[in-house]
């Protein structure tokens, strides 16, 4: 899809995937469970927490239903965790950060 | 002998469209379907909840003394054609199941064809403290009549301070409206020579002033230019009217002397008490290009209602309304639906001073400079005074051309591309 520039890649859990200038993968298909501890250190996330998998798969089954990844006031409506423990989980932005780690494209809930 | 199957009577060969909503949707597919159909096939009843037909675009000029609330308000009635019968009532819920719609006073319509044209609804209450001390003090929204007459009266006594402009959370109807209101406030305060002693601050939930990147490139840079401050990725969680900030989630803040709150939107209250009628936020899930709901064949969605990528704008219900006319005759005579929607969209940007941006848009192609709708004609994404008069003329156009369902001269529902750059932008746009 990206014909002006090179699509910037990197290797995770020893596989090489599609992402943008900003971290978002280009392929969803790409991604894998395993790939998720590395993906949340890069964001500055340790130590994984079984709320922080709670969110993440959240968000990659609302990409398959959905075809986008939801807006935080929607995640705080439908996947079980309030928006503000969405941003102790995620301080850096629960919708974005969660999405790459997610391995989803970002969300567009903004039109 | 009369064939069985020719027995019917004249009234079992008649189908009944209920339209939910009186406002630019729902009375512009009532009249396009009145005119196409007569009374003997077709029987029309639309359904709202008030009597009165407000201009919502209108809205924006009232903070400033440049429209009056008195002037943007008509009777719904006077707006549908005859043969057009319109119930003022609100709406309990709609049974999905057995085709009909339950009526707050318990009264109920069997449709064979519903259309759902309630538009959006501003709950301010979802947000920690908006509607607490200050509310209508310091801290207004303009989406309101009320709203937008109570803040009148503030900003012609503000004469120092910070005015926060802030959008909680997408969706909002016109997303643009509010970098409109800061243009709009940076030349009021001009004029009243009290711009140099006034902050303007733009928080927004976006990472940048728009959602398109060249659009917003482009707003971005016009609000540097007039001296807007812009506070991006900022997700409201609290407003406090009384010690003046915002508070986010994240914890930062923005302190405010006057705060113009756009509040986060929903779909209509009874989408909630519809079983399966709405998403989480009450919208209608709607094929994005034939507009039939994805609940069920016979509900069609038109307008701001709709759970569709694209603007919640007048522009957008306008180049609906041929496709959802189009595709509920298909659907009335067991026809293939059109795929005809685009996800065209069309706004006048008022950038103060008497001038005016326009940008032209649809699902595939972002707003790009050039001109609307041809070579020749507005230009687009560029200031101009032609396109403040456009924005001035759209509403003799709104009660005079689009509600009565009319097209208008050289605007087609779907996006024109002559006429607009299609190549790479992003150099040519003013960093």
């Amino acid at each position: 899809m990206i014909d002006t520039m090179m699509a910037p890649t990197v290797t995770l859990a020893g596989l090489t995937v599609d992402v943008n200038e900003e971290g978002f993968f280009l392929q969803p298909e790409q991604w894998a469970e395993t790939m998720v501890p590395e993906l949340a250190r890069a964001e500055g996330i340790a130590d994984l927490t079984d709320r922080h998998w709670q969110v993440i798969r959240f968000m990659r089954r609302q990409f398959e239903e959905n075809g986008t990844g939801p807006t935080v006031r929607v995640l705080g409506k439908t996947s079980g965790v309030s928006i503000k423990e969405l941003y102790q989980l995620f301080p850096k932005g629960p919708a974005k950060v969660a999405a790459r780690i997610a391995g989803i494209p970002k969300p567009r809930g903004c039109i | 002998m009369v064939d069985q199957h020719f027995s019917m009577d004249a009234h079992g060969m008649t189908k009944h469209i209920v339209i939910l909503g009186a406002g630019t949707g729902g009375t512009l597919v009532a009249n396009r379907l009145r005119r196409l159909h007569t009374d003997e096939d077709v029987r029309i009843t639309v359904v709202d909840q008030d009597g009165e037909h407000l201009y919502q675009p209108g809205l924006l000029f009232v903070p400033f003394g440049l429209a009056h609330g008195d002037k943007l308000v008509r009777p719904r009635q006077d707006q549908l054609n005859r043969g057009i019968e319109l119930l003022q009532v609100a709406v309990e819920r709609v049974d999905l199941a057995d085709n009909r719609v339950v009526l707050a006073d318990q009264r109920t319509l069997a449709y064979d064809v519903l259309v759902v044209a309630t538009g959006a609804t501003l709950v301010p209450g979802e947000t920690d403290g908006l509607v607490g001390p200050g509310w209508m003090e310091r801290v207004f929204t303009f989406y309101t009549l009320a709203g937008a007459t109570a803040l009148a009266d503030a900003l012609a006594h503000f004469d120092e301070g910070r005015l926060v402009v802030n959008v909680v959370d997408m969706p909002i109807k016109c997303p643009v409206a509010p970098l409109e209101f800061c243009f709009l406030a940076d030349w009021f305060f001009q004029r009243r020579g009290v711009r140099d002693r006034i902050q303007i601050t733009y928080v927004t939930p976006l990472d940048g002033a728009f959602t398109k990147p060249v659009a917003s490139k482009m707003l971005g840079s016009l609000l540097k230019e007039k001296g807007v401050e812009v506070v991006t990725e900022f997700n409201t969680g609290t407003v406090d009217g009384a010690g003046g900030h915002l508070v986010g989630y994240d914890g930062r803040t923005v302190d405010f002397d006057l705060a113009v709150v756009v509040p986060l939107h929903g779909g209509a209250d009874y989408v909630a008490r519809s079983p399966s009628l709405g998403d989480e936020l009450n919208f209608i899930p709607t094929n994005e290009h034939t507009l039939q709901s994805r609940v069920r064949p016979n509900v069609f969605v038109i307008g701001d209602a709709a759970g569709l990528p694209a603007s919640k704008a007048g522009s957008v219900t306008h180049f609906e309304g041929e496709v959802v006319c189009d595709n509920v005759d298909r659907f009335l005579a067991g026809a293939e639906l059109v795929d005809g929607y685009d996800g065209h969209a069309n706004c006048f940007i008022e950038t103060g001073f008497g001038k005016a941006l326009l940008i032209d848009f649809n699902y595939d192609t972002e707003p790009l400079p050039g001109h609307f709708p041809y070579r020749i004609g507005l230009p687009l994404l560029e200031e101009s005074r032609l396109n403040h008069l456009g924005k001035l003329m759209f509403e003799w156009v709104y009660w005079h051309l689009l509600l009565p369902g009319r097209d208008i001269p050289g605007v087609g529902s779907t996006m024109p591309r002559s006429g607009k750059r299609l190549v790479k932008t992003h150099q040519e746009v003013k960093a």
